[in-house]
């Protein structure tokens, strides 16, 4: 399954890529691939923009506008200021998110 | 039982007094840890069945800190989790037959991925309680694995830097814990993704329909009260005629909306998460309208207007759930859809005051 199209904010900076395959294991999606030594963004469309490959990147070789595609976070952060944040604990379930 | 008094490692557990779960206790270079089985109760069983098909649990907690299952030593495998009791009841589950230690974070009693998110799965919580439990003492082998999702909130560079200890990501699931050790900590690919499959998606969608019905008495009121306001009051008779299909159509927006499009996603055409509950609003308000056939051109053109429009802004909330929506897109989604929904709104309201306007022959 794919969302949006061509929309994610996923940047890799292959000059500081050092080739680690850090970025790969943490990514649950298979955006990221190695193609020689460097790390390269394969599939930018599956990028839920979770920001685990940028956290584990220890030579900040990529960016991402982490943060939750969540609707009715973004409107409550739109209506009430504040970062988008999954709040809304009655809902959601245990597994996959809260 | 007599009351178990231990000298314990500072800091390992808060309460000196046996926690529900544990079955005793293991000594460890640090002191003594409880100990807790990798079977589960049936009230644990019954609490992951909970946690699975309704809604999150609040203070389903574990005490964080230092668990041991088996008798593991200072060789052994430590898998770091939340103190949602969920996770930690499946992760003890997952190590059966193992022995390892598990350490778990104060996450508030929420899950990994949440936590994570979040930042109280993160970098700083894990380091402090490391050294809360003296992991550094307690382990020879100086690696930790942790849950995949955990990366969002954890930097292995930075706990490295700090404790000195290794972090390994384990699969996604714990389930596969197992054979991810057995592997030599390596992880298919498999174990690496997040899916979101038919089930998966079945079991999100009473969370998606309860929240919506609880709406769902509000417009119902309105849809009454419009129908049946006349120059003479508000007549019953009026309110149930006119008003009876559009009550129909408002279950069908939610049914279309918050069951259909979540259980149909990836067969519905177009990306958008609006696009796809409209296109089934479309489907579903077609479908209920034949129920209706009679049905005066300003009531259709508002029916045509506002139910589609409905199910999509419903099928739009669906985005919390899923495991593949980023904030950029839905961003985006928002961008182009609320003012359509803001106008759509607006235009029925227009043409209902129209059609009672001609229905009252003010004009
Ligand atoms: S983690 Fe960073 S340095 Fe390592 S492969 Fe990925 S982008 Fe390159
Ligand atoms: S932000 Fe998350 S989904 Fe996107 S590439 Fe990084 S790890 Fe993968």
């Amino acid at each position: 399954m794919k969302y949006l199209s061509k929309v994610a904010s996923l940047k890799l900076n292959a000059q500081k890529c050092v080739g680690c395959g850090m970025c790969l294991e943490v990514c649950p999606h298979n955006v990221l691939r190695m193609e020689g030594r460097k790390a390269v963004i394969a599939d930018l469309d599956g990028c839920m923009e979770c920001g685990a490959c940028m956290t584990n990147c220890a030579f900040g070789a990529i960016t991402v506008n982490k943060g939750v595609g969540c609707a009715a976070a973004i409107i409550n952060s739109i209506l009430y200021g504040g970062e988008p944040s999954c709040d809304c604990s009655g809902g959601k379930n245990g597994d996959s998110c809260c | 039982m007599p009351e178990i008094k231990l000298t314990i490692a500072p800091g390992t557990f808060k309460a000196l007094e046996k926690p529900p779960y544990a079955a005793g206790t293991v000594q460890s270079a640090t002191g003594k840890v409880w100990q807790v089985p990798a079977e589960l109760t049936t009230a644990d069983k019954f609490g992951i069945f909970r946690c699975r098909t309704s809604s999150f649990r609040d203070n389903y907690k574990v005490e964080p800190g230092l668990y041991a299952i088996g008798q593991p030593g200072g060789a052994s495998d430590i898998i770091v989790t939340a103190n949602y009791k969920y996770s930690f009841d499946v992760v003890r589950h997952a190590l059966k037959g193992m022995s390892a230690w598990i350490l778990v974070l104060d996450t508030k009693g929420i899950n990994v991925w949440c936590a994570a998110g979040k930042g109280t799965f993160g970098t700083a919580e894990l380091i402090k309680r490391m050294s809360l439990v003296h992991l550094e003492k307690l382990s020879e082998r100086k690696t930790i694995i942790l849950p995949q999702l955990g990366a969002v909130g954890v930097s292995a560079h930075e706990v490295r830097k700090a404790t000195g200890f290794r972090v390994v990501y384990g699969p996604v699931h714990a389930k596969d814990l197992k054979a991810f050790i057995s592997a030599g900590y390596k992880a298919t690919k498999e174990m690496r993704t997040m899916e979101f499959t038919i089930t998966n998606r079945m079991a999100l969608v009473p969370m998606e329909v309860i929240p919506m019905l609880k709406k769902y008495p509000f417009f119902a009121l309105i849809a009454l009260l419009a129908f049946g306001l006349e120059p003479s009051g508000i007549l019953f008779k009026s309110a149930l005629g006119g008003g009876l299909p559009f009550l129909a159509f408002g279950l069908g927006s939610i049914f279309t909306g918050a069951a259909l499009t979540p259980a149909l996603l990836p067969f519905i055409p177009a990306r958008s998460f609006a696009a796809k509950g409209w296109i089934m609003g479309v489907v579903g308000t077609g479908l209920l309208m034949s129920v209706f056939p009679h049905f005066n051109p300003i009531l259709l053109g508002i029916t045509l207007l506002f139910f589609p429009m409905a199910s999509s802004y419903i099928a739009l909330q669906f985005t919390g759930s899923t495991t593949f929506t980023g904030m950029s897109g839905v961003n985006k989604e928002l961008k182009t859809s609320i003012p359509i929904y803001l106008v759509s709104v607006a235009v029925s309201v227009l043409l209902l005051i129209v059609y009672k306007i001609i229905e009252w022959r003010i004009l």
